[in-house]
C-alpha cells in the first residue's frame, strides 16, 4: 500500500486533534465549565481516523456515548462541537444535546447516542437509503463490545446481511463495558466471530495501528460499495480514561493494570514512530502539528465561551420539523 | 362517490403517495394488504423484513435521515414493543436533540385496540404513553376518509407521525364514501361528528362508532348530543373541543384506554384547567374507558372491560341528571 504523505500527515493530524480536543475537554469539564457528562475518546483515535479516512462526504456513520472522536475524524467543526459541549446556540444542536448527542448531518455524521447499541440499527437505515440510491454510498456504525451483546446488534446483522447493505458494523473492543470487563461479559473472545452466525465476514485488527485500521476498513469498504455487503470490523483498542468523567472524583474505578495499558499502546506516539522513521515527519513538522492543533482547540474553547446562552424559552423550539 | 372499507381507504392513500414521491417506501413486519402494491412498485419500495422490529423500526429514522420517506409497518403496536428503544428515545427526540439539524419524515403505523379476544398481549391501547412522550405526532382516524385523508398528511409531514389503526376498524368491511382522488385533513383538526345541544361526546377511535349509535338512541327520547372526534391526539384541537362543551355544558369522555392517564384524562384536564370552558360547564366532565386491568380474553370478560354504546348511554344521563 502507498499513500501520499499529504494524506498521512492529515491521518496524524485528525488523530492529533481528537485527542487534543477530549484532553481539553476533559479539563474544562472538571473546571466545572462544562455541564453534565463526558466520555473521552483518548486511546482509540486510531480506529476513528483510519476508519473514516476511508469514508467520502456523503457517506454516513453512527457513533456512540463516546462520539467525539468518530464525529471530528468524519469532518465536523471542533468550534461546533465545543459550543455544543459548553451549551451554548452556537453548538451543533443549539445547546440541546450535548456530548452525548452531536451530529453533523452536513458531512453524514448521524449523531452520537446515549443508548448502547441503538445506533445499529439507525446506520442500517443510512445503509438502505445509500442502496436505495444507487450511487455507491456506505454507511458505518461504530459501537462498542458492550454493544455486542444487546439485542439491536443481532437483529441489525441479519437484516443488513438479508439485504446485503452496503455497511460496515465497526465494534470498538476496548475491553470495558461501562465498568464490567469483555473478559466476563462476553461468550467469545473475539466480537468478530459472532459475524459468522449472521453469513458476515468479521476482521479482527490491532486498533492501535491507524494504517492497519485503514486497510482492513478499505477493504471493507470496497466490498460495501461493489454491493458484496456488510462486514464486521473488530479494533482491538485501549480505553485510557474512567467510561465518563465522574466530577469531583477523575479516578477511573478500573483496576490500576487496566488503567495502565492504555497509555502503553499509544497510537499517536505509535503512529508518530512511523512517519518519522519513513522520513515523512522531523521533530519540527510534529512540534508545529502539535501546537497548530492546541491553537485550533483553544480557539474552539474562546469561541465556547463567547458565545451566547439560549434564552430558558428556546427549550420549545425544535420539537417538530416545519 | 365511491364506498370502500378502512383498510382499502389506507392502501388508496398509500398508492397515490407512492405515485408521487419515489422516496416514499415501505418497512413492514408482514405484507398483508401491503403486498398489492409489489406489482406496480416492486419489492425494493415495499420491503419485507425479518422479525426484528428494533432494528427495521429503528432502519427507518436512519433512512428518513438520509433522505427517504419511509412508513413503517410492524403490524400490531404490541409487537413493536420491542423496538421501544427506538421509538422513545430515538424517533422522538432525534429532531429535537440534534437541534433541528435534520428531517425525519417517518409514518410509524400499528393497529391497536381490543374487541377480538385476542387477550392482554394483543388487545391493548397504549396511545396515551405516545401522547406522553414529545416529539412524536400521533392520529387515530375513525372512519375510511379520515384515515385516507389523515394518512395522506402523515406521509407528507416532515415529522414522526404514529398513527394507530384500530384493529378491528382495519379489519372491518363496512363501507363509507370516500373520495378516489387527492385529498388531505390537516393534523391537529378536530370533527364534529353528529352536531348536538345537550351534551358533548369526546370519543376516539372506534368509540366514535359507539358514541354514534348512543346519540341514535338518545335523540328519539329527546335528548340531543354532539359526538367530537379529535382524530389527532398530538397535537390536539382543544379549542374544537373547548368549544362544544361551551355550547353544550356537559361533557362524556370515551377512550378505550385504560382510565388512569388515559387520553380522557388529558381531555378532561383540558376542558376544566380552561377558565371559560369551566365556567361553562353544568356538572362535572364524566370518562368512559377501561378499566385498569390488562384486557382478560373470555368474550364475557373481555365487553365488560372495553367500553361500547351503553356505558356511554350510561354517562350521558349521570351528567345531564
Amino acid at each position: 500500500m502507498t499513500m501520499e504523505p499529504e494524506m498521512l500527515l492529515d491521518m496524524y493530524r485528525r488523530m492529533v486533534t481528537i485527542r487534543t480536543f477530549d484532553r481539553r475537554a476533559v479539563e474544562e469539564f472538571h473546571a466545572g465549565n462544562i455541564p453534565g457528562v463526558v466520555h473521552a475518546y483518548i486511546g482509540e483515535e486510531a480506529v476513528a481516523v483510519g476508519v473514516c479516512t476511508n469514508l467520502r462526504v456523503d457517506d454516513r456513520i453512527t457513533s456512540t456515548h463516546r462520539g467525539h472522536g468518530h464525529t471530528i475524524a468524519k469532518g465536523a467543526d471542533v468550534k461546533l462541537m465545543m459550543a455544543e459541549l459548553f451549551g451554548r446556540t452556537t453548538g451543533y444542536c443549539k445547546g440541546k444535546g450535548g456530548s452525548m448527542h452531536i451530529a453533523d448531518f452536513g458531512v453524514g455524521m448521524l449523531g452520537a447516542n446515549g443508548i448502547v447499541g441503538a445506533g445499529l440499527p439507525i446506520a442500517t437505515g443510512a445503509a438502505l437509503a445509500a442502496q436505495m440510491d444507487g450511487n455507491a454510498g456506505v454507511a458505518v456504525c461504530f459501537f462498542g463490545d458492550g454493544a455486542s451483546n444487546e439485542g439491536t446488534f443481532h437483529s441489525s446483522l441479519n437484516l443488513a446481511s438479508v439485504w446485503k447493505l452496503p455497511i460496515i458494523f465497526v465494534c470498538e473492543n476496548n475491553g470495558w463495558a461501562v465498568s464490567v470487563p469483555a473478559s466476563y461479559g462476553l461468550s467469545v473472545d473475539d466480537v468478530a466471530v459472532r459475524g459468522t452466525s449472521y453469513n458476515i465476514p468479521g476482521v479482527v485488527v490491532d486498533g492501535v495501528e491507524v494504517l492497519g485500521v485503514y486497510e482492513a476498513t478499505r477493504e471493507a469498504v470496497r466490498r460495501a460499495r461493489a454491493g458484496e455487503g456488510p462486514t464486521l470490523l473488530e479494533f482491538k483498542t485501549h480505553r485510557w480514561r474512567s467510561h465518563a468523567e465522574q466530577r469531583g472524583n477523575p479516578e477511573d474505578p478500573r483496576p490500576q493494570e487496566a488503567r495502565d495499558s492504555g497509555p502503553q499502546h499509544d497510537p499517536i506516539a505509535e503512529f508518530a514512530r512511523r512517519l518519522t522513521e519513513q522520513g515523512l515527519m522531523s521533530p519540527s513538522l510534529l512540534q508545529q502539528i502539535h501546537q497548530e492543533v492546541e491553537d485550533s482547540v483553544t480557539e474552539a474553547i474562546e469561541f465556547a465561551q463567547s458565545s451566547p446562552f439560549p434564552k430558558p424559552e428556546d427549550a420549545l423550539a425544535d420539537v417538530f420539523a416545519p | 362517490m365511491p364506498e370502500i372499507t378502512y383498510s382499502q381507504a389506507v392502501m388508496q392513500a398509500f398508492t397515490q403517495e407512492m405515485r408521487r414521491d419515489e422516496k416514499v417506501f415501505h418497512i413492514c413486519g408482514g405484507l398483508g394488504p401491503l403486498a398489492g402494491l409489489i406489482p406496480e412498485f416492486g419489492e425494493s419500495r415495499v420491503r419485507v423484513c425479518p422479525i426484528s422490529e428494533d432494528a427495521y423500526v429503528g432502519a427507518s429514522i436512519g433512512a428518513a435521515g438520509s433522505g427517504f420517506r419511509p412508513i413503517v409497518s410492524p403490524g400490531m403496536m404490541t409487537f413493536a414493543f420491542t423496538a421501544m428503544d427506538q421509538i422513545v428515545n430515538q424517533m422522538a427526540k432525534i429532531h429535537y436533540m440534534f437541534g433541528g439539524q435534520s428531517a425525519f419524515p417517518i409514518v410509524f403505523r400499528a393497529s391497536t385496540g381490543g374487541g377480538r379476544s385476542a387477550a392482554a398481549q394483543h388487545s391493548q391501547s397504549p396511545h396515551p404513553m405516545f401522547m406522553n412522550l414529545a416529539g412524536l405526532k400521533l392520529i387515530m382516524p375513525s372512519t375510511p376518509y379520515d384515515a385516507k385523508g389523515l394518512m395522506i398528511s402523515a406521509i407528507r409531514d416532515n415529522n414522526p407521525v404514529v398513527i394507530f389503526e384500530d384493529q378491528i376498524l382495519a379489519a372491518s368491511q363496512e363501507t363509507s364514501e370516500v373520495p378516489e382522488g387527492d385529498y388531505t385533513i390537516p393534523i391537529g383538526v378536530a370533527d364534529v361528528k353528529r352536531q348536538g345541544t345537550d351534551v358533548t361526546v369526546v370519543a376516539i377511535s372506534k368509540m366514535v362508532q359507539q358514541a354514534l349509535a348512543a346519540a341514535d338512541e338518545l335523540s328519539s327520547q329527546g335528548i340531543s348530543v354532539e359526538v367530537v372526534d379529535p382524530r389527532t391526539l398530538v397535537p390536539m384541537d382543544k379549542g374544537a373541543i373547548r368549544s362544544s362543551v361551551q355550547k353544550t355544558g356537559r361533557v362524556v369522555i370515551v377512550d378505550e384506554a385504560c382510565i388512569t392517564c388515559s387520553a380522557a384524562a388529558e381531555v378532561s384536564a383540558m376542558i376544566t384547567e380552561d377558565p371559560t370552558t369551566f365556567q361553562a360547564l353544568k356538572s362535572p366532565p364524566r370518562r368512559v374507558c377501561a378499566p385498569d386491568v390488562p384486557i382478560p380474553y373470555s368474550p364475557i370478560m373481555e365487553q365488560f372491560c372495553i367500553p361500547d354504546k351503553n356505558n356511554v348511554i350510561q354517562a350521558i344521563r349521570e351528567v345531564l341528571a
